[in-house]
């Protein structure tokens, strides 16, 4: 389960590796607001240049990085990219492997081949049958479709606990700063947790309570996507929420 | 998201602990928030907030032929659109089965109830009568639409106003009479869903939870002469309920419909 924090981490740094004591403005904005404007500046990911301006094209949070401008949208959809961690549901067992819903646009294809051991193509609901979860990794994104797989540290059937789903573009939030946000709501819950770039959560603790307040808390961070310095706030939380 | 075994499992687990994700007991209901006039189009209109669910209904007035068989009778016709934007399990197209379901229980609640007067919304015997048109539309679907759908649809109707007749007995849709639907006094009805998970019953349940549940039984119910009446009964999904749970549903409901009638004294 080590691989997916490294990776959200990325994601993370992205949005705010600039530090605090850098001119770190973060400023809601809506599609086609001017964030700045001067030839100085260069669009980034959500953002795009119209004449001497740099507009967004999302709804969401601007933040300047040094001369790159972005945008985090509040809401989207999951993109599937390559080496992403997700989440996944069975919805049916084909000859030739399993088909996976993942929350995005088209299904995703996992493969005989790529399950961790070795599966008789008879007995395939036995490893993997419909509805069942999974923790696997995007091996490609082609317009044919996505293709998954399992081999790899803390991928496979996942056994016990519920999953839930976030808004995906606030899985940076749920994970923190080097995981610092998700590994906050561990210690303190006691709960494994998984978490998808595709924004489904998988929670399994030792008992009904635990996992109810594992939940809650990230509910309580996927709401407050906006605010700074979230990390605090959630200990907070779990204090007058004991 | 359709249900996951796993979510199944834990869900039925927690139920058996009488615990929800929402921190609710099992048969408590969610908050209830109603506001009129949404519509300046409609004749009547309601959006009815359960929750996260959310819905709107409105009541419209036209004039048609009566049924053959109810010459001295109003019509009264229930639809609903479950659009796309309400949920991704809903699909652009013909409707499905709980397209076609919800009407039809919305259209048996307030028709068995006799909450509308059908028989003071004739113009002319046998020629001439008003039709009713009642149409839901959920606006996000958070679990329980039939339910918020009931509610809207009564809160709908009595905020309507029936429109004002021109001298040729054509309707002018731009003067409301003022007057309001003929409707009986003091019923009320609503509906109550419960939802079988396991061996547990809930009521109002999330959209998780509802995915969850193996079986579902809808009860329009309303008070007339202080006396609790079941107007109509609906049960879905391939599991049985046994005697006992039915008997404790009926014990649930009357005390469920007071409740919620009493939160409701400030919007009606």
């Amino acid at each position: 389960m080590r691989n997916d924090i490294n990776e959200a981490h990325d994601a993370e740094e992205d949005i705010s590796s600039s530090g605090s004591d850098e001119s770190k403005k973060r400023k809601v904005v809506v599609p086609g607001e001017v964030i700045v404007s001067g030839e100085d500046y260069l669009p980034g990911e959500g953002a795009k240049r119209l004449g001497e301006n740099i507009i967004s094209i999302r709804f969401g949070l601007a933040e300047e990085l040094g001369r790159v401008i972005k945008v985090i949208p509040i809401f989207g959809a999951f993109v599937p990219r390559r080496n992403n961690v997700i989440i996944g549901r069975v919805t049916d067992i084909t000859f030739y492997g399993w088909l996976l819903d993942i929350d995005s646009a088209s299904s995703a294809f996992l493969p005989i081949e790529e399950s961790p051991r070795f599966v008789n193509k008879n007995e395939m609901e036995q490893f993997l049958a419909i509805g069942d979860v999974v923790s696997a990794k995007i091996w490609s994104v082609k317009s044919k479709g996505i293709d998954l797989t399992l081999k790899g540290k803390g991928l496979g059937k996942l056994e016990g606990g519920f999953i839930f789903r976030v808004i995906p573009s606030r899985v940076p939030r749920v994970i923190g700063r080097e995981g610092s946000m998700i590994n906050l709501i561990k210690d303190k819950t006691g709960c494994q947790i998984t978490v998808g770039q595709n924004g489904w959560i998988w929670i399994k603790g030792d008992n009904v309570d635990a996992e109810i307040k594992a939940r809650k808390a990230i509910e309580f961070v996927t709401d407050k996507v906006h605010i700074e310095g979230l990390t605090d706030k959630v200990e907070k939380w779990f204090e007058e929420n004991k | 998201m359709e249900i996951s075994n796993l979510t199944k499992e834990t869900l039925i687990r927690m139920f058996k602990e009488g615990k929800r994700f929402d921190s609710r007991q099992l048969t408590e209901l969610r908050d209830i928030e109603v506001s009129y006039n949404v519509s300046n189009k409609a004749e009547g209109s309601a959006r009815v907030k359960i929750g996260k669910t959310e819905v709107v209904v409105g009541v419209k007035m036209a004039m048609g032929e009566p049924y053959p068989d109810s010459p001295d009778k109003g019509n009264l016709t229930v639809s609903a659109d479950l659009l796309p934007l309400a949920s991704p399990r809903f699909e652009m197209g013909p409707p499905d089965f709980p397209g076609i379901e919800l009407p039809r229980l919305v259209d048996r609640i307030i028709r068995e109830s006799h909450i509308i007067q059908l028989d003071k919304l004739v113009i002319k015997e046998g020629e001439k009568v008003w039709t009713v048109f009642i149409d839901v539309y959920p606006i996000n679907d958070d679990g329980n639409l039939i339910d918020a759908a009931s509610l809207g649809a009564v809160a709908a109707l009595k905020n309507a106003k029936i429109p004002m007749l021109d001298k040729d007995g054509k309707i002018d849709y731009d003067k409301d009479s003022k007057e309001s639907i003929p409707l009986t006094k003091d019923i009320s009805p609503l509906s109550f869903s419960f939802f079988k998970i396991g061996d547990s019953v809930i009521l109002d349940p999330t959209r998780e939870e509802e995915e969850a549940a193996d079986a579902r039984i809808t009860f329009g119910i309303s008070k007339w002469n202080g006396q609790y009446v079941i107007n109509s009964c609906q049960k879905s999904g391939e599991e049985p309920l046994t005697q006992a749970e039915i008997e404790n549903m009926m014990s649930v409901i009357t005390k469920k419909f007071d409740e919620v009638t009493q939160k409701l004294k400030k919007y009606i």
